[in-house]
């Protein structure tokens, strides 16, 4: 008979393969093709090369020796069983990978762990605890920006820099004046918020969310 | 992925020495590239270049007024660089229309350029493709083609260059730099204009730059500021995130000449200057020229008169 933790790992382990699935379904459509086929599995091989590499992740130093294959997303989940950031597509489509790096926004699944050496790395565990929630996090709770739940770690840290990429007069696509200030709407932010795909479509709450931080800010 | 050996590069000229020496090698800059590539095995190096950490991150003033952009340059500071904006601003929004902001953070201007096609045909590894397998064929043609290229294609390839950057870059008239392999231990140092950097696939798709083995590109200068309003108009299938259709890159000057490069329509940036001394005449001769000897695909054909409304839309933003 399974046990609860194992119930729970199944649980966990299909609904990764679902939303995966339907993450790349709805981003790869054959009309949006970023890409279209999802490739086979890496190869295990005994003999890979590993590499060390040392880096900062939620304030703590960590020293890992990698197979070099292992992109910072696996790095975070497997290697440190900080399980907060979610393998959607692995392809840099969905978002759900997000974590910040050295200040930055990043998808976790397109780097390679190696490739960080010395960097100091965000992940949604780091940013606030269930006792004291990041203003993100509160917002996203009390606004309801998701149902399922798996884009959200993901979206939060996104939009947590998203704040700060406007704060530094970053311009967007929909940005009308480049030498301006961009302004804090729900354009900039849905522009700016479009690299996380969230299936569920909690899209209109999310806004609400990072609007009621944004605003709480200036 | 296959599993690979891995480096961090101390020099430009020693990054280009270790890549000549191992042809399965690759540089990798931001990786959202080549890592997409590997996982899927249609790239398998076996060694690695890392060319982050050799201070090809800067954006330097020319002495003839232009830019000197690194290699390493992230698509978001060079979209986000007081000067790009202010004096050349289509490549600012060229690069903001691409991919997505995390994406962006990662992206270099040398990757950028190089970043493969996205004929769906390349990145289905159980299909024929030219690109990927020399000789297999062309699933494309007769396939599904509405993404891929109506001008500049050949028998064996009709994909696309998927850069909204580079189509700026080419309006822009920039220059690549490049540092190759020698046996001085500094590396021999070239330039290549932007418009011969991309070549057309012809019978060989799958070289697609004129690139030797080991060359590194060291950066891209832009000449001193065109003046003129600046445009980019992108038209894809939703508002945010997706590769374009069709765009349009154009600088148009008050007097309604200018400049126009397209992209979504051909294997590299599409310009010829021929079609622009027809400007201040309007989108159709323009276009007549600029699409001279298209071959579009019974699923691609509506490119053509999409290509010549979205310059239509171009020129009348500039007129005011
Ligand atoms: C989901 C998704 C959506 C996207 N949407 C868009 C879009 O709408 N528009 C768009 O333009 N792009 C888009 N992109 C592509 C993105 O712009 C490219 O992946 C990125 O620019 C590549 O840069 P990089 O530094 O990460 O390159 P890498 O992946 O590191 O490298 C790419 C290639 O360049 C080579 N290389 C890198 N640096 C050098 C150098 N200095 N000298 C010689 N060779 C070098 C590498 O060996 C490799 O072959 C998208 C990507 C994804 C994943
Ligand atoms: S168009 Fe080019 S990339 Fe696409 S299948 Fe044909 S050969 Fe391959």
């Amino acid at each position: 008979m399974a046990t609860p933790r194992e119930i729970d790992v199944k649980r966990r382990t299909l609904m990764a393969a679902t939303v995966a699935t339907a993450a790349v379904g709805a981003v790869a459509s054959r009309a949006g093709a970023q890409v279209p086929a999802a490739g086979p599995p890496a190869s295990s091989n005994a003999a890979a090369p590993t590499t060390k590499v040392s880096f900062i992740v939620n304030g703590k130093a960590r020293d890992l020796a990698l197979d070099t294959r292992t992109t910072l997303l696996d790095a975070l989940r497997e290697g440190l069983h900080l399980g907060g950031t979610k393998k959607g597509c692995d392809h840099g489509q969905c978002g759900a990978c997000t974590v910040i790096l050295d200040g930055r926004r990043i998808n976790s699944c397109l780097t390679l762990a190696v490739m960080h050496e010395g960097s100091k790395i965000t992940t949604i565990e780091g940013l606030g605890t269930p006792d004291k929630l990041h203003p993100m996090q509160a917002a996203f709770v009390k606004h309801d920006g998701y149902q399922c739940g798996y884009c959200t770690p993901g979206q939060i840290c996104s939009a947590v820099a998203v704040l700060a990429e406007i704060e530094a007069g970053i311009p967007s696509h929909v940005t009308a004046d480049l030498n301006g200030k961009p302004p804090l709407d729900d354009a900039e932010l849905r522009e700016r918020m479009s690299g996380n795909i969230c299936r569920c479509g909690a899209y209109s709450n999310i806004v609400e969310a990072i609007g009621e931080v944004a605003g709480r800010k200036a | 992925m296959k599993p690979f050996t891995y480096e961090r590069a101390a020099s430009p000229a020693e990054a280009a020495r270790a890549a000549a020496d191992r042809p399965d090698a690759r540089f990798i800059a931001g990786g959202t590239n080549l890592l997409d590539l590997m996982k899927l095995q249609i790239e398998t190096p076996d060694h690695l270049i890392d060319v982050n950490g050799l201070g090809l991150d800067r954006i330097e003033e020319t002495p003839d007024g232009g830019l000197r952009i690194g290699a390493l340059v992230r698509n978001t500071d060079l979209a986000a660089d007081a000067r790009v904006r202010r004096d050349h601003a289509v490549l600012s929004r060229a690069l903001l229309a691409g991919a997505s902001g995390q994406l962006r953070n990662r992206a270099t201007t040398a990757g950028n350029l190089l970043q493969r096609t996205r004929c769906p045909y390349f990145y289905d590894t159980n299909m024929a493709c030219n690109k990927r397998r020399p000789g297999s064929g062309c699933s494309a043609l007769g396939g599904y083609s509405r993404q891929l290229a109506v001008v500049g294609g050949s028998e064996a390839c009709i994909a696309t260059h998927p850069s909204d950057m580079a189509v700026a870059m080419r309006v822009l008239d920039a220059t690549v730099e490049t540092v190759k392999p020698t046996v001085k231990p500094e590396g021999a140092r070239r330039t290549i204009p932007i418009a011969d950097f991309h070549r057309l696939p012809g019978d060989t798709p799958e070289i697609e730059t004129v690139l030797e083995p080991g060359e590194l590109i060291t950066a891209v200068t832009l000449p001193k500021p065109a003046g003129g309003t600046h445009h980019y108009l992108k038209v894809r299938d939703r508002a945010s995130y997706a590769f374009a259709l069709v765009s349009v890159a154009a600088i148009v000057q008050p007097d309604g000449s200018g400049r126009v490069a397209l992209g979504g329509v051909a294997p590299k940036p599409w310009r010829r200057e021929d079609a622009e001394a027809e400007m201040s005449r309007g989108a159709k001769p323009v276009m007549a020229k600029l699409l001279a000897g298209a071959k579009p695909t019974e699923e691609n054909k509506f490119k053509l008169p999409l290509a010549e409304r979205a310059l239509a839309a171009v020129l009348a933003e500039a007129k005011g």
